[in-house]
């Protein structure tokens, strides 16, 4: 196995569901889909709901065949295995669901002992293996307890330990903090953090929450009507989205770009043009940009906009009202243009 | 009075006869229930073995015979009966088409019961590499248990009102008993004795199984 080896590659994959009803057309849920995933990496797929992220993660797995394509976990194609195969493959690779997924019979001890069963481990590993896994999640004092007994992030946490506990190299995390509220979100995000820094597993997460890939993912696909329509560096796409189906993505969770009926209220309110600026740390100052708008006496002021930072990187757009004569407007925004992206909403 | 006191013995010999008739057919027909709803529930579309086919016939053949009166099931099915068995009538017998008619009924409540457990539950299990087989043991079976006792309860109620149609088929029991000697004797107080027991029956059993679905759902 070379350094190059992506840990997981979808090359070409496609899951077609056949027609429900006679005579309606076959349902494509990932329509040619290639990605190319390294070790080490925290991988965020973003989408609407049904823009097919959740039937993507579950053909990494296999839990779902896909129809054509081939799907490479560390250099083996898992797209044709037999079921009974692809269960030594399944073991390594963790999951965690939105819905937690824990088996309410057993106690948090016996859930996370449960891949150690299924993959034939002794007793005795078992157990010290357990302790661990609820020692690194911080649920030792609940060994004991039921599912039922736990809080939603509570439930979250045994989760994770289950999907650690037979050592994988992969973790695909499906919407696994849709279900909890905001500061129990964070205290989960931080626990995957851990995980993938502290035992180096590889983290597929598939979510629509902005802050979940904000704090978490290196790497980003959006996903539009199950194909990826835009991917890269978290950074890169979410201060500059490429597409108009990401950027429309990107702009309900990225405040900062007035939607279509704010900039309506806006124009109302002021008399003067209005101009969007985009802001990246490493590309645009600040300084210089309102340095050339001021310098001719061009009146201006902020209407609306925010910065957010990703990677410790901010970015951001900020909404100008302009007022003062055309001509010294359009010769200070031409020199403003120089430095960033200028749209003038009209 | 005096007809039931005289009676008692015989009242005692029915109601032990009763409780081997129901206790017999409800494990030979709740093991066969158990195994055809698994059957159902795990041919379903979209189910771990899904099989059309199978279900197909599984589910048709439940439909089928569930609503047969069992009388007339009863009846219907003694030839195969007589050859299973040896014999169309008798305690027996009446056992064999008991258990027939409760695995068919069962089938579809451990079905219903089954249909309970969170399909997440079984793709978790799945993504750790589980086998339809220990899913099964593991995961249906455990997460299913508190409403399957309760199930198994409710059938239980349902064996005890097909046994007493026994007594017309040569077999004994708290009906026959009730039937020969309360009916047919115009003497309601032995009906009355056989109904009571019958009550008790029902009573502690069901007292049983909820506590036991209780403490499976630890609740």
């Amino acid at each position: 196995m070379t350094a190059q080896t992506p840990l997981v590659e979808l090359r070409n994959v496609s899951k077609v569901y056949p027609a429900t009803v006679k005579g309606a057309p076959d349902v494509t849920a990932i329509d040619d889909v290639s990605i190319s995933i390294d070790a080490g990496d925290v991988y965020g797929i973003i989408g609407y709901s049904g823009a097919g992220k959740s039937t993507l993660v579950r053909l990494v797995n296999v839990l779902e065949r896909s129809t054509a394509g081939q799907i490479f976990i560390d250099g083996r194609d898992v797209a044709q295995l037999p079921e009974r195969d692809l269960r030594p493959v399944r073991l390594g690779i963790g999951m965690i669901f939105q819905q937690f997924n824990l088996l309410n019979s057993r106690t948090v001890a016996r859930n996370v002992a449960y891949p150690l069963e299924v993959a034939g481990r002794d007793k005795a590993e078992r157990t010290k293996r357990v302790a661990e896994m609820l020692d690194f999640v911080g649920l030792a004092d609940k060994a004991g307890a039921y599912p039922d007994q736990l809080s939603g992030g509570q439930k979250q946490r045994v989760g994770i330990a289950r999907a650690l506990a037979s050592s994988p190299a992969l973790l695909l995390a499906d919407e696994a903090t849709s279900a909890l509220d905001p500061e129990t979100t964070n205290e989960v995000l931080e626990l995957l953090k851990r995980v993938n820094r502290e035992f180096g597993v590889t983290i597929i997460v598939i979510t629509h929450e902005m802050d979940v890939i904000q704090t978490l993912a290196t790497k980003v696909a959006v996903m539009d009507q199950g194909r990826i329509i835009e991917r890269g560096d978290v950074f890169d796409v979410f201060s500059n989205p490429q597409q108009a189906a990401s950027a429309r993505f990107v702009s309900t969770v990225v405040k900062g770009l007035p939607s279509r009926p704010e900039l309506e209220v806006l124009r109302g309110r002021h008399s003067g043009r209005i101009v969007t600026l985009a802001f990246r740390s490493d590309t645009v100052d600040q300084t210089q940009v309102f340095g050339e708008l001021s310098r001719d006496g061009i009146a201006f002021q902020v209407v609306y906009g925010g910065i957010n930072e990703i990677q410790g990187r901010p970015f951001g757009h900020l909404t100008l009202a302009l007022t003062g004569d055309d001509v010294t407007i359009d010769a200070a925004l031409d020199r403003v243009r120089a430095l960033t992206t200028v749209t003038e909403v009209r | 009075m005096d007809g039931l006191i005289t009676l008692l013995p015989q009242l005692w010999v029915a109601a032990w006869e009763t409780l081997y008739i129901v206790g017999l057919t409800l494990l030979l027909g709740g093991f066969g229930g158990l195994i055809a709803g698994l059957g159902l529930y795990l041919t379903r579309a979209g189910s771990i073995l899904a099989n059309r086919p199978v279900f197909g016939v599984l589910n048709v053949l439940v439909n089928t015979i569930r609503p047969i009166p069992f009388i007339i099931f009863l009846a219907a099915v003694q030839p195969l009966t007589r050859a299973v068995v040896g014999t169309g009538i008798g305690n027996n017998a009446m056992i064999f088409t008991i258990a027939l008619a409760a695995m068919f009924a069962m089938a579809r409540i451990v079905e219903q019961n089954l249909l309970t457990v969170t399909p997440g539950v079984i793709e978790a299990a799945r993504s750790v590499g589980a086998g339809p087989v220990r899913i099964i043991f593991t995961v249906l079976l455990p997460e299913a248990l508190g409403p399957l006792i309760l199930g198994y309860t409710f059938i239980f109620v349902a064996l005890v009102d097909m046994s007493a149609v026994a007594g017309y088929v040569g077999g004994g029991g708290l009906g026959a008993f009730a039937l020969l000697y309360g009916w047919r004797q115009f003497d309601p107080v032995v009906t009355w004795a056989a109904v009571l027991l019958i009550i008790i029956f029902v009573q502690v059993v069901q007292f049983l199984g909820n506590r036991l679905a209780r403490k499976a759902l630890r609740r």
